[in-house]
Order: C-alpha cells, then sequence, then structure tokens
C-alpha cells in the first residue's frame, strides 16, 4: 500500500493530464476541473480531521476568501466592468463613488495571488488559536466554526457595498491577459493549473502527515489529554495544521471560482461546508487518497442526478450521509483497504476468508 | 425610553422562542451526548403541524376555530416527539458515543426532511409506505431462508434496494393521477393567522404597551421551562433520566430500562422543537428552510451557557435575544442621539438583524476567552471525552 499512496499523485496527474482531456468535451472538462478544485478542499479537510481529529463545519469562509480575492483581482483589471470612477460597475448601484480601501491593493496581480492563500490562512491562524488556546474541541469546535462560518456568511451577504452582497462577483465576464475568463481557452489553461496544483497539494498534506509532526497529529487525534502529560503542547500543532489547511481551501476556492465564473456568500452557506465533510468521509478519512475520490466521485454523482431529477439531489444526499455514517465509516477507500471487499467476496465463498485466531491456537505449542 | 423598553420586550420574545428551541437541544445534549443537527427541521416540523390544524379548523369558524392554537401547541409537541422517538430507535441508537457521526448522520436527515416538505404528496407518501412494506416484507422473508449463511447482511441491503427501486416506481405510478401529484405544502413559506385573542394589546404597564402575542410567547416558554424542570427533577423518569446521565452502566444493573430513557430523552426534546416551531409560526411566515436559521443560534445559547445546564441557557438565550433586538433594529440610535461619532459608526454598522449576529459571535468568542466552558460550566473534575 505504500508503493500505491507513492505512486498515487503521478497517476491521477496522468489520467487528468492525458486521458480526461482525450476524452471528454469542454464542458465536461470543466466539470472535472472543478472537481479536483474541491478535492483540494477534501484533501485539506483529511488533514485537520482525518488525521488531526479536528472536524470543522468552516472550511467555506477560507474556500470562499480564496474566490473573493482573485474574484476582486479580476473586477478592478477588467476595463469593461469599470463604471465611471474605474471602479467596478456594482459599487454605483449603492452609490458608493471610492473604492474601500480594503480594494485597492488588489490592483496589483502578485499581491492577490499570495493574498489568495495568506489571507485565509492568517483567518485559520486567529481563530484557530483563539478556539485551540481554550482547548475547546470535539463537538464544541465543530459549532463554533460552524458559527464563524455563519458570521462570514451575513457578513459578506449583508455587506451590500463592499462586496455587491447576495449577488456575489462574477468572474466569468472579465478578462485576464486580454481574454475573457470564460472563454474556452482559458478555462483549459485553468483546467491544466488545477491538475498540476492537485498532485502538489497531495504532496503537501502527505508532508505534513508523515514524519514526526504527522505522528504529533495523529497522537492528538487519538488521544489529546495523554500528549499533553507527555509533555507535548498540541495548541501549536493544532494551529499549525488547521492554517495550512486554511491555505489550502484559499486555494482551491480560487480555483474553483475562476472555473465556476462566479464567487457569492453562498460558497460560505452552512450546507456547502457540511457537504465538504462528506466528500471526505465518503472517500475515506485519514487516508489522504480517500478524499480525492470523495470529492470527485461525490460531486460527480450530484452532476448526474441534478441533470436527470433536480429535486432528487438532496434525498440522494442525505441518504448518502447516513449510509456512508452508519454502514461505511471507514469510506470506500478504506473499506477496500481495511478488507472490507474481502469479507465481501468471502461471504459468498469467492474469496478465502483471513486466516483468523482458531488457527494459530492449534499450532502454538501446548502448555502444560 | 418607552421605545427601549418594547425592544427590550421584542428581545425577551425572540429569548423566549430561541429558549424553547434550546432547551430541546440542551436536554439531548446535556443528557445524551447527542448533537442533532435536524434539530432545526423538527422545528420547521412543529409549524407544519399549526398550519395544518389550522387549515382543518378553518371551515367550523368562529369560537372553535379561536381554540385551534392550543390544539396545536399539543398536537405539535406529539407529533415531532413521535418523529423523534422513531429516529432515535433506528439511526442515533446505532451511534452513541461517536458525537461527530450523530452530527453528520442527523444533518442527513434534515436534509432528506427539509426536501420532504418540499415535494411531499399522496403519491410520494403512497409511495413510501408501499417501498416500506415491501421492504419490511423481504426482510422477513430472506431472514426465514437465509440468516444463518454469511452473505445474509449483504443479501437483505440488496433486498432493501430492491425495495427503494419497487417504491420508486411506485411514486411514478402515482404520479399520473392528477390529483395525488399535487405537492402538499410546496417550496414555498406557509402563513398562519394568530388566533384573534392573541392579536393586539394586553393592556399596558404605564405608557408602555404589551403586545399579546410577544407575551404569550414569553409566557409558554416560562411555563414548558417549570414543566421541564419539575420533569426532570421531581417524576420518576426525570430521575432515571438523570441517573442514567450520571452513570450508564450502574443504572442498568439497578434495573433502569436505558434504552427507553434514551428514546423518552430524545423524544422530549424532539417535541419541545416542535412547540418552538409551532410558536414561531405567530412571528411570521415559515417555511421548509425555517430549521437553518434557528440551528446555529441555538447552539450558540448552548455554548454560551454551559452544557446540560437549564439556567444557563435561559440566561444565554434571554442575552443572545436582546442584544439581537436592541443592537440590530439600531434603536440606540434613537435613545441616544448625542453619542460620538466613532461609536455611531459602529453601531450603524451591526444595526441590521444579520450583522447583530456579527456581533453576537464576536462577544461569544471573547466571552469563552475568559470562561471556556460557558456560563455555567459543569462541577466537578472535567472529564476529557
Amino acid at each position: 500500500m505504500k508503493l500505491f499512496q507513492r505512486l498515487v499523485p503521478w497517476i491521477l496527474l496522468a489520467i487528468a493530464l492525458f486521458i480526461l482531456p482525450a476524452a471528454l468535451d469542454d464542458f465536461r472538462l470543466n466539470l472535472f476541473g472543478r472537481y479536483f478544485a474541491l478535492s483540494i478542499t477534501a484533501l485539506a479537510i483529511d488533514l485537520i480531521w482525518g488525521y488531526t481529529g479536528l472536524l470543522s463545519l468552516g472550511q467555506g469562509i477560507f474556500f470562499a476568501l480564496g474566490g473573493y480575492a482573485v474574484a476582486m483581482n479580476l473586477m478592478l483589471n477588467t476595463k469593461s466592468q469599470a463604471g465611471g470612477n474605474g471602479i467596478p460597475k456594482f459599487f454605483e448601484n449603492y452609490g458608493v463613488d471610492q473604492l474601500p480601501f480594503f480594494w485597492q491593493p488588489f490592483w496589483s496581480p502578485v499581491f492577490s495571488l499570495i493574498a489568495l492563500w495568506v489571507i485565509p490562512a492568517a483567518v485559520a491562524g486567529v481563530v484557530g488559536w483563539l478556539i485551540f488556546r481554550n482547548r475547546i474541541k470535539g463537538v464544541y469546535f465543530s459549532i463554533i466554526t460552524q458559527a464563524a462560518l455563519m458570521v462570514f456568511f451575513h457578513f459578506f451577504n449583508g455587506q451590500q457595498k463592499l462586496f455587491d452582497g447576495t449577488n456575489g462577483l462574477k468572474t466569468s465576464t472579465s478578462e485576464l491577459f486580454g481574454q475573457l475568463v470564460g472563454s474556452p481557452d482559458m478555462q483549459t489553461w485553468f483546467y491544466r493549473l488545477t491538475v498540476l496544483l492537485l498532485p502538489l497539494a497531495f504532496l503537501v498534506c502527505r508532508y505534513f502527515t508523515s514524519g514526526r509532526f504527522g505522528d504529533a497529529l495523529i497522537a492528538i487525534r487519538d488521544d489529546e489529554s495523554r500528549l499533553r502529560f507527555a509533555g507535548f503542547n498540541p495548541v501549536p500543532f493544532k494551529t499549525i495544521v488547521f492554517l495550512v489547511a486554511g491555505a489550502l481551501c484559499g486555494i482551491s476556492g480560487a480555483l474553483y471560482t475562476v472555473q465556476s465564473g462566479i464567487v457569492s456568500p453562498q460558497y460560505m452557506s452552512i450546507s456547502f461546508s457540511i457537504e465538504m465533510v462528506i466528500w471526505v468521509a465518503v472517500g475515506g478519512r485519514g487516508t489522504l487518497v480517500g478524499p480525492i475520490i470523495g470529492a470527485t466521485v461525490v460531486n460527480y454523482l450530484r452532476s448526474l442526478v441534478s441533470e436527470a431529477l433536480p429535486e432528487a439531489w438532496l434525498f440522494v444526499q442525505g441518504a448518502l450521509f447516513i449510509f456512508v455514517v452508519v454502514l461505511m465509516p471507514d469510506g470506500i477507500y478504506g473499506w477496500i483497504t481495511k478488507g472490507g471487499f474481502r469479507t465481501f467476496l468471502a461471504a459468498f465463498g469467492i474469496a478465502k476468508k483471513a486466516k483468523t485466531y482458531p488457527q494459530l491456537d492449534k499450532e502454538a505449542i501446548p502448555v502444560d | 425610553m418607552e421605545l427601549f423598553f418594547s425592544q427590550i420586550l421584542d428581545g425577551l420574545s425572540i429569548g423566549s422562542v430561541l429558549l424553547l428551541a434550546a432547551t430541546g437541544l440542551a436536554i439531548v445534549f446535556g443528557l445524551m451526548g447527542v448533537i442533532n443537527l435536524a434539530h432545526g427541521e423538527f422545528m420547521m416540523l412543529g409549524a407544519y403541524v399549526t398550519y395544518v390544524v389550522q387549515s382543518a379548523f378553518k371551515p367550523m369558524g368562529g369560537v372553535i376555530f379561536e381554540l385551534y392554537f392550543p390544539i396545536s401547541l399539543v398536537l405539535a409537541f406529539i407529533v415531532t416527539a413521535l418523529i423523534g422517538v422513531l429516529l432515535e430507535r433506528t439511526l442515533i441508537r446505532q451511534l452513541y458515543g461517536r458525537p461527530l457521526e450523530t452530527l453528520l448522520a442527523t444533518w442527513g436527515v434534515s436534509l432528506i426532511l427539509i426536501q420532504l416538505i418540499r415535494s411531499v404528496s399522496t403519491a410520494m407518501m403512497l409511495g413510501i409506505i408501499v417501498g416500506v412494506v415491501v421492504g419490511f416484507l423481504l426482510s422477513k422473508l430472506l431472514a426465514a431462508k437465509f440468516s444463518e449463511k454469511p452473505f445474509f447482511t449483504y443479501l437483505n441491503g440488496l433486498g432493501w434496494a430492491i425495495a427503494i427501486g419497487i417504491g420508486l416506481v411506485a411514486v411514478n405510478l402515482f404520479d399520473q393521477i392528477r390529483p395525488l401529484a399535487k405537492p402538499w405544502f410546496g417550496p414555498r413559506n406557509i402563513d398562519v393567522t394568530a388566533p384573534k385573542w392573541l392579536q393586539g394589546s394586553w393592556g399596558m404597564i404605564g405608557t408602555i404597551e404589551l403586545p399579546g402575542l410577544r407575551i404569550f410567547i414569553i409566557l409558554l416558554s416560562a411555563l414548558l421551562l417549570v414543566a421541564t424542570y419539575w420533569f426532570l427533577n421531581k417524576s420518576v423518569w426525570g430521575l432515571r433520566i438523570r441517573a442514567v446521565t450520571q452513570n450508564r452502566q450502574m443504572s442498568n444493573c439497578l434495573g433502569i430500562p436505558t434504552d427507553r430513557v434514551d428514546s423518552i430523552t430524545f423524544g422530549i426534546g424532539s417535541g419541545l422543537a416542535g412547540v418552538a416551531g409551532c410558536a414561531i409560526t405567530l412571528l411570521g411566515s415559515v417555511g421548509p428552510n425555517l430549521g437553518a436559521a434557528y440551528i446555529v443560534s441555538c447552539f450558540m445559547v448552548i455554548v454560551l451557557g454551559g452544557v446540560g445546564n437549564l439556567l444557563g441557557t435561559v440566561l444565554a438565550s434571554l442575552l443572545l435575544g436582546i442584544i439581537q433586538s436592541v443592537i440590530g433594529s439600531g434603536t440606540l440610535l434613537t435613545i441616544f442621539p448625542d453619542m460620538p461619532l466613532a461609536a455611531k459608526g459602529v453601531i450603524e454598522f451591526f444595526a441590521t438583524t444579520s450583522m447583530s449576529l456579527v456581533l453576537v459571535f464576536i462577544f461569544i468568542i471573547v466571552f469563552l476567552q475568559f470562561r471556556p466552558n460557558g456560563m455555567f460550566p459543569q462541577k466537578g473534575r472535567s472529564v476529557d471525552a
């Protein structure tokens, strides 16, 4: 399995680079580009939930912050989007004639490229430190991150003057290098970028989960009190890993935004953030490979179901949550690697059952 | 100042609704360690029960119609409590001791309930009944023949999958018949008209008017709180619930039926949510998305108040209600018109319902920096679980 894990990023890269573009039309390819962008978020959640045991229900914050950073830059640098004062048109609707001060730095593409992962990381770092410092964990951590998510949602949704509120910022009609971001050519480039960044994100996550740092994370997940009694302070570990996950989510959000054509407060809705968690659960948490599988499979399923029967998706999604949590706690990847598939075959007499203790008993030297 | 007091009164009534909702959540969470994200959807179900009862009473008119509200309060409690017990028996029971998993599974339940309310029709209901009946029959049939075989679990799963398929086909067939296919509620919001005796004013204190609706909600939640307190502390089942909370194994050894205690606790928590939903219908129109609006506020109440503590829940919900109402409506500006410019800017910034939530969250995070376990933390050695 170790070898397989080592090969995974390269296999993924090969499939995504060569096989998918050859097999799919532009529209489908764009969809897969989005799934891969979301897979980066799933990786980040696996890092904090699967390895460190922090179930954050607020990753949408960092996802959306990354998206907004990119969208703001694209907005500012598009001539056709500009109104009378040279600032984006929507400001006129709310009678704003001067660019708000925090928009100013987003003129610069370099600043925006850095901001799209530094801002989410900084927010994650501060919020995380404030929470972990007080030893808030488990369910309380989940609730507080969810509350934080709702706060950010209301902030972006309510402040029409600052971010165009509910409408969100459109990126598909803005320009980059003189081309429309929504054009097929640009989209193909964004797809390639996503496909290159996904294995990179995988490697980053593997770097953090292997070695001594990774051991500390797993120790925090399994028994934090004991780690503390052993003389470790878990707070910096948790803060760092939460910060890294925030940065990854920011990158993921930026990639998703340019490929879906809009960023809006909906990215910070409660349901979307919980959905992200379920991608990880479906794929198999604590595996790094699982989340990628989970995010891609679930989102593909979502596209299929909502194309065929739009009303049915919530039913399917709800049933999926319950099914995975109750019957498949290790997810798809975990089910296969932990012998679930083998037991399945064995139940029908196709594969032999694994050797078990009675056999060992027979071979053991009799004691007398 | 009158305005200020009437805002406080408003805040108290918002807080009372929060209190009703949060009490149920706090009982389930504090006593069973289960996070129920479908709690908001139980509130929604309670609101829809009220709507159904109202529609049924409308033709009768007159005095009988005026009485529909107390009846729907009782019915909302009963219906949601029964659904809660059903949920506990089938799903939550499998997940005890795994709070994070319960959180995800109940979120799944909430999604299903939302979509169910949006698209339920007679045809769909019949289809569901057909599917469940076929599923049970198949499972009995298979158990009789294959229960000893190693592949029985998988076969049973297959049987249920077939039953779901048959149910779907049945829904499609019933959908062909026009009158059956009409959705009961649809995705739109519904309106419940408050009975006459609740509309208007219930008298004055000095120069302050007492709006009947608000006072009624405050009284209702006070009454239910007292009832809950009495139930938990004085009744036999309350005693058993508290015993199971403190030491499950020992209670089991002493002959307390712990599974039934779990069901009853969950049922009461859900029932209280139903009553809260019933009360919400008085405040405005309600829809399938009602739950999402309240669930996070309820959790904030619990985090702020401290888990499993009724007094904390009361104080926290009233406090949050008042902050939301006083800041959110911008009343402070009209009361103190001469405040410094900086303070004015800050208050104006937060003077909408949604922005006051932002303020409340900041308040909670700051508060938790000083008292990480809420206002009234549980006494004794802290248990890491």
